[in-house]
């Protein structure tokens, strides 16, 4: 657990957020029809600046779009969003663009690289949206290279490293933009036991050095205990408790969090 | 009731209308041709054999089947049909560098926006189901008999592989891979242009392939309109039913297919990006 903390300043503010996907939105051809699914459910929170923030709960109930609400990836039903002050439900198109190069940067479960371009050059793909110059771009990527203990895979492209390093470059890539605040979701469920820890302790590290708010998803309590300052649990769209580690486990609200939290104890 | 009356006037109204235009759409197509004829012209035999020999050692790797596809050409000489092959190649090369260009954008425009899909792909499958020989009319009645009308038929039969397989290439980039470079700012530009085409150059490879193929089986069936070239010597070959030369017509666009075929499909190969991270 981090100690974090800068005089309690507000980093995310979410506010009476709905996500309601119709089949007619989602993009594809749905089954059945005029089907409503409410992925987000009347969800407010706030992250304080520092905080390792974790977002808890079962396959389907909400987290990844929750997550995704944040940089407007999926565009909230109704509801406001604040991260550091700049309410990003309230941006226009050029301004939201402007955002999610500087302000806040994503790590994904499925890594997100892009196949074509080398680790290098995946890093680096922040910094040139941003418009850095190529030897400043080249130098800050080298820089999180080591940072993220891939020196010597420069040059490799995606397709020839193993899961965990190419969540490294993911998270290299986030570092490198040097936004306030990281959006990770479910950044090491792909990876097996032993990798993950070893990812979950250099996180860790890692944030020891940079201190920046962390906006965490898993399904996984054992990593919320060890990364997280507090924890919000998700059913069904909706937050159904939120405290520190020890107040959901020692006090679930109910059941379903009980449930949840049962081996933890 | 007859609707041909009617399309005739409406060709003489269209070609009276924007004379102006064919005339210079027909000479700017004469120049690119004739510019292309001469410097094909310009490199000896030998350079050829050598050109095939290097491409298809770079795009292959293999050293027997460069050296087999370099040997090929040599049967057409010694046909004495080179001057009609590359009169033939000319109209090939002028047809699939003009699908290129319209092609590539038509394929981009299709992925971009869903009306522009809406209204190109029913035109496509109209363009690959019409008999080939049908393109050879409104090619005629443009720019009337000749070389330019032979590109043009070339062109319309040619052009839909490379803005389907430019379009397939794009639509097949991952979601995944997209939400990443949305979440990081890129403008739908960026991702177009970073992420999106650099994705579907295989793809693209691929139609360019295609496209060739398909300009190749036009260019015979485009000797009927004045494309010359191998084309000419197997109509010839039909009219005096004179079996050997149909043969070594024949045999000589198969070599130039087979050349062809190999080298572009050799070269989608070599740019496959490494594996897509996402399975
Ligand atoms: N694009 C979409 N269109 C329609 N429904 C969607 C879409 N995305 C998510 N959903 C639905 O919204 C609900 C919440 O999904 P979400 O992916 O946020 O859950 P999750 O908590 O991240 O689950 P997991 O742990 O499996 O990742 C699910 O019922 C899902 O089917
Ligand atoms: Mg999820």
């Amino acid at each position: 657990m981090t100690t974090s903390d800068n005089n309690g300043r507000i980093a995310i503010e979410v506010e009476e957020l709905w996500k309601v996907f119709s089949n007619g939105d989602s993009g594809e051809q749905g089954e059945g029809s005029e089907e409503e699914i409410v992925a987000v459910q009347d969800v407010s929170l706030q992250v304080k600046d520092g905080e390792v923030f974790v977002v808890m709960g079962l396959s389907g109930s909400g987290k990844s779009t929750l997550i995704r609400c944040l940089l407007r990836l999926i565009e909230p039903t109704s509801g406001r969003i604040w991260i550091n002050n700049e309410e990003v439900t309230g941006l226009n198109r050029e301004e939201l663009t402007q955002f999610r190069r500087e302000r806040a940067a994503m790590v994904f479960q499925h890594y997100g690289l892009l196949p074509h371009r080398n680790v290098l050059d995946n890093i680096s793909f922040g910094l040139k949206l941003q418009g850095v110059g190529r030897e400043e771009r080249t130098r800050r990527s080298l820089e999180m290279v080591e940072r993220v203990g891939l020196s010597g895979f420069e040059s490799y492209f995606p397709a020839q490293l193993s899961g965990g390093m190419q969540q490294r470059v993911g998270i290299a890539r986030a570092l490198a933009n040097d936004p306030p605040i990281l959006l990770m979701d479910e950044p090491f469920s792909g990876l097996d036991p032993l990798i993950r820890r070893e990812m979950q302790d250099e996180l860790l590290a890692l944030q020891e050095q940079v201190n920046k708010t962390i906006f965490f998803v898993t399904h996984d309590l054992d990593e919320a205990m060890r990364l997280g300052d507090r924890m919000a649990v998700m059913k069904d769209g909706g937050v159904v408790q939120m405290g520190t580690y020890e107040e959901v486990v020692e006090n679930p609200a109910n059941e379903y969090v009980a449930k949840f939290v049962e081996n933890g104890r | 009731m007859h609707v041909a009356d009617f399309i005739n006037s409406a060709v003489d109204w269209l070609l009276v209308t924007f004379s102006g235009f064919f005339n210079g759409l027909s000479a700017a197509i004469l120049k690119l041709l004739m510019g292309i004829n001469s410097v094909l012209f310009a490199i000896p035999w030998w350079g050829y054999i050598l050109l095939v020999l290097v491409g298809a050692w770079f795009t292959t790797k293999k050293a027997g089947t460069a050296v087999s596809l370099a040997v090929l050409p040599i049967f057409i000489g010694m046909f004495g049909l080179w001057d009609r092959a590359l009169d033939t190649f000319s109209v090939i090369f002028t047809a699939v560098i003009i699908s290129i260009f319209l092609g590539i954008p038509f394929g981009v425009l299709m992925a971009e926006s869903k009306m522009a899909e809406k209204i190109i792909r029913p035109l496509l499958d109209t363009m690959q189901t019409m008999p080939s020989f049908v393109y050879l009319i409104p090619a005629v009645m443009i720019f009337s008999l000749g070389k330019v009308s032979a590109v043009l038929a070339t062109i319309i039969y040619s052009l839909p592989p490379i803005v389907r397989l430019t379009n397939l290439g794009l639509n097949q980039v991952s979601a995944q891979t997209e939400e990443a470079a949305l979440a990081y700012g890129t403008t739908r530009w960026q991702l177009l242009k970073e992420v999106r085409l650099p994705l579907a150059v295989p793809s693209i490879l691929t139609g360019i392939n295609q496209t060739t193929m398909m300009a190749l089986a036009m260019v015979v069936i485009a000797s009927m309109i004045g494309g010359g070239g191998l084309g000419d010597e197997v109509l010839r070959a039909i009219n005096r039913i004179d079996v050997g030369l149909g043969f070594e017509a024949g045999i000589s666009v198969v070599i130039l297919a087979i050349i062809i075929d190999r080298l572009t499909q050799g070269l989608a190969k070599r740019w496959e990006p490494p594996l897509d991270t996402t399975s």
